[in-house]
């Protein structure tokens, strides 16, 4: 899921759409696949969307804006999801949240000035015996320490400059 | 021969390393010309000892762990491979006895076979509830069920029996069965572990029900946060489909039973049943009204079981073995076992399927051997995000569906967050009504209002501002939501608030006296 998703030009957007548009509930594998495709759901999916499923552009928008998974902008090169849920906390996921935004600089729901990460809040990754817990594009991380955080965060962006 | 050496594929012990463990084990084999096979298991359960590495010895698999990378050249020079001594042999595996004290039902094979062999599965006793099954009319089936005692295990606790007697009641063109696996309560994993450590069971457990109630298609609902799990299934699905276990004529039987996973995308509501099928159908995941239930009209309009996957892999064994076996573990009301997780601050962490009736003084310490911290335990939270803080001076209560509901909390999802001294329970009170507002769907006022005053009213109490009178608020508020809500999620929110106001006032700045 990490790095390089193509630009969605109309073509490639329709050709998924299609790929998913006979599905009972669609909508959501829909919206999935695009947005793995792309990285996000671009603003200019949702008419092309509301036309396929026979909904208003109006449902389409709901459905995307109901769900925290789906976003309408590109996300930086990684996502980092920071658990914030109980068993979390209960060994430091409130310390090491202040720690991610203090260390990127940025906030949920923003990227890196560099484009590298993304920040996420996620509520449990269901790795709870052995927190806290961190989730990078598609790998989930137990025990993160501070120090843990600032070698994994060296790490994606030293892929970038290799 | 090539010697078996296992190394979990479990999403705690990816966390921790596990990967790379496996990596360096074939690499170190390769260098010194030694033959393994390795195996990718699913995790024992035991996750302070993970990444825990298994090698089959002539007297049983040799445990050792937590093994790193940088551990497996020694492991090797120790002979690990013919089960040799090293700082990191924890034993047989079956003697650890975290293990040994447990009685496992639902979990019996995880960590135990490698989750995508079929072979494997029917080795240790796969399909032969859904064999015996095939025997068997849908009322006899359902009947197995209900005298088994199960009860859904998702947290709601309502009989299986008669929510599947009441789909098979039902008559339409097209029935459903569909798996909630959306598993978004924090300190529970027993779910992920099913789907990524022994997919089969699921499958067989949702075929089954699908034969009882003559349903001929089922979902599994996963959530997003589980990306292993969903590969996983998506090729355990793949693998039964081609051996003939789903199809239009399942093994012969003459029965249809097609199974997909959908996924979810992040949003908590969506494991309360009705918005499940709501997200499922294409739309937001709004709480539905009930009535009428998704029994009669469920997914796309049409009578559906809806069942959490712990419920859905208990179905197997209790077809396998009959309900009475299930029935005789347990106490009361609630039968069976559960697999219950141990998690938050705890030095042994992990699952511990036990029957009901054990007490949380014997999970968390003869289980979990106390904190991680080494402080002591000051409360923990049982059932997830809307369950009660239980105190310390309550940990003597039987596990009981019933024990629980009596004083206030519930057992849920058998999820058990540990805190220790340290932790602020205005902090984590305020925390649940925070939580609440961010993943309320919006339809109902008390739940989608109420969370947000809620967190303000907790804000003022904390700050010392009219405290008092905003102590009286805050209660009348959480009875509004209790009391009004639509669903679970603002209709329990107030229970860790409620209780983390009652055990522990000195922590919202009242005096302990002054509140009893």
């Amino acid at each position: 899921m990490s790095s390089h998703h193509p630009a969605a030009d109309a073509l490639h957007l329709q050709s998924v759409v299609d790929a998913h548009a006979s599905l009972p509930g669609a909508l959501l594998p829909m919206l999935h696949a695009i947005q793995d495709e792309f990285g996000h759901v671009p603003d200019q999916a949702v008419p092309v969307i509301a036309r396929s499923l026979n909904l208003s552009r109006a449902e389409v928008h709901g459905v995307i804006t109901f769900y925290h998974h789906f976003r309408n902008h590109a996300p930086g090169r990684h996502v980092v999801q920071v658990c914030r849920a109980e068993a979390c906390q209960a060994v430091g996921a409130v310390a090491l949240e202040a720690h991610a935004k203090k260390c990127l600089g940025i906030d949920f729901h923003e990227t890196t000035a560099d484009g590298a990460v993304t920040l996420e809040a996620v509520y449990c990754l269901g790795n709870c015996a052995v927190g806290p817990s961190l989730r990078i594009d598609d790998d989930i991380v137990g025990r993160v320490t501070p120090e843990g955080f600032d070698e994994i965060i060296a790490e994606l962006r030293a892929e970038v400059t290799a | 021969m090539s010697t078996r050496i296992y190394v979990p594929i479990d999403s705690t012990a990816l966390s921790l390393g596990a990967e790379k463990v496996a990596k360096a084990i074939a690499a170190e084999a390769a260098k010194r010309g030694i033959a393994i096979e390795l195996v990718r298991n699913g995790s024992r359960g035991a996750f302070w000892l993970e990444p825990l590495v298994e090698v089959q010895t002539p007297a049983g698999r040799m445990a050792y762990g937590p093994v790193q990378p940088k551990d497996v050249a020694a492991l090797f020079d120790a002979g690990f491979v013919t089960g040799g001594q090293h700082a990191l042999s924890l034993g047989l595996t079956d003697d650890i006895a975290y293990l040994k004290n447990q009685e496992r039902l639902t979990s019996a094979r995880i960590g135990i076979t490698d989750p995508l062999s079929l072979d494997d599965y029917i080795a240790h006793g796969g399909y032969e509830g859904l064999v015996a099954a095939f025997g068997m009319s849908g009322a006899d089936i359902v009947k197995e069920v209900t005298d088994s005692g199960l009860r859904g295990r998702g947290g709601a606790a309502f009989p299986t029996g008669i929510k599947w007697n009441t789909v098979l009641g039902a008559s339409a063109d097209q029935k459903y069965i569909v798996c909630n696996a959306d598993e978004g309560d924090s300190g529970t994993f027993s779910d992920r572990m099913i789907m990524e450590g022994d997919p089969y069971v699921l499958i067989e457990g949702m075929t089954i029900a699908g034969i009882a109630v003559g349903a001929t298609r089922g979902y599994i609902y996963l959530r997003s946060e589980y990306p292993h799990a969903f590969a996983t299934l998506k090729e355990a699905i793949r693998r039964a489909r081609a051996a003939g276990w789903l199809g239009q004529d399942v093994r012969g039987s003459g029965k249809a039973f097609e199974l997909e996973v959908r996924l979810g995308a992040g949003a908590y509501i969506c494991g309360e049943e009705t918005s499940l099928l709501e997200s499922l159908e294409g739309k937001r995941g709004i709480v539905r009204f009930k009535p009428p239930l998704p029994a009669l009209q469920g997914l796309f309009g049409k009578p559906t079981v809806i069942n959490n996957v712990i419920s859905l892999a208990s179905v197997p064994i209790i077809l396998a073995r009959g309900g009475a076996y299930y029935r005789n573990y347990g106490m009361g009301r609630s039968r069976g076992t559960l697999p219950f997780q141990l998690a938050g601050n705890i030095k042994r962490g992990g699952l511990v399927e036990k029957a009901f009736g054990l007490t949380m003084n014997e999970l968390i310490h003869d289980f979990g051997g106390g904190t991680l911290s080494g402080r002591p335990v000051r409360a923990v939270q049982v059932g997830g995000p809307l369950g009660a803080y239980v105190p310390a001076s309550q940990f003597d209560m039987p596990l009981d569906y019933e024990e629980y509901a009596k004083n206030g909390a519930m057992i849920g999802h058998g999820g058990i967050v540990v805190f220790d001294d340290t932790v602020d329970m205005a902090h984590m009170a305020r925390y649940a009504m925070e939580f609440c507002a961010v993943e309320s769907c919006g339809k109902c006022t008390p739940c989608r209002i109420g969370s947000t005053r809620g967190v303000e009213v907790i804000d003022r109490i904390v700050a010392n501002e009219q405290r008092g009178k905003n102590i009286a608020l805050l209660q009348s508020l959480c009875d509004t939501m209790l009391n009004g809500s639509l669903c679970a999620l603002g209709g329990m929110a107030p229970y860790p608030v409620l209780s983390a106001l009652n055990h522990f006032p000195e922590d919202f700045g009242v005096d302990k006296t002054e509140a009893a």
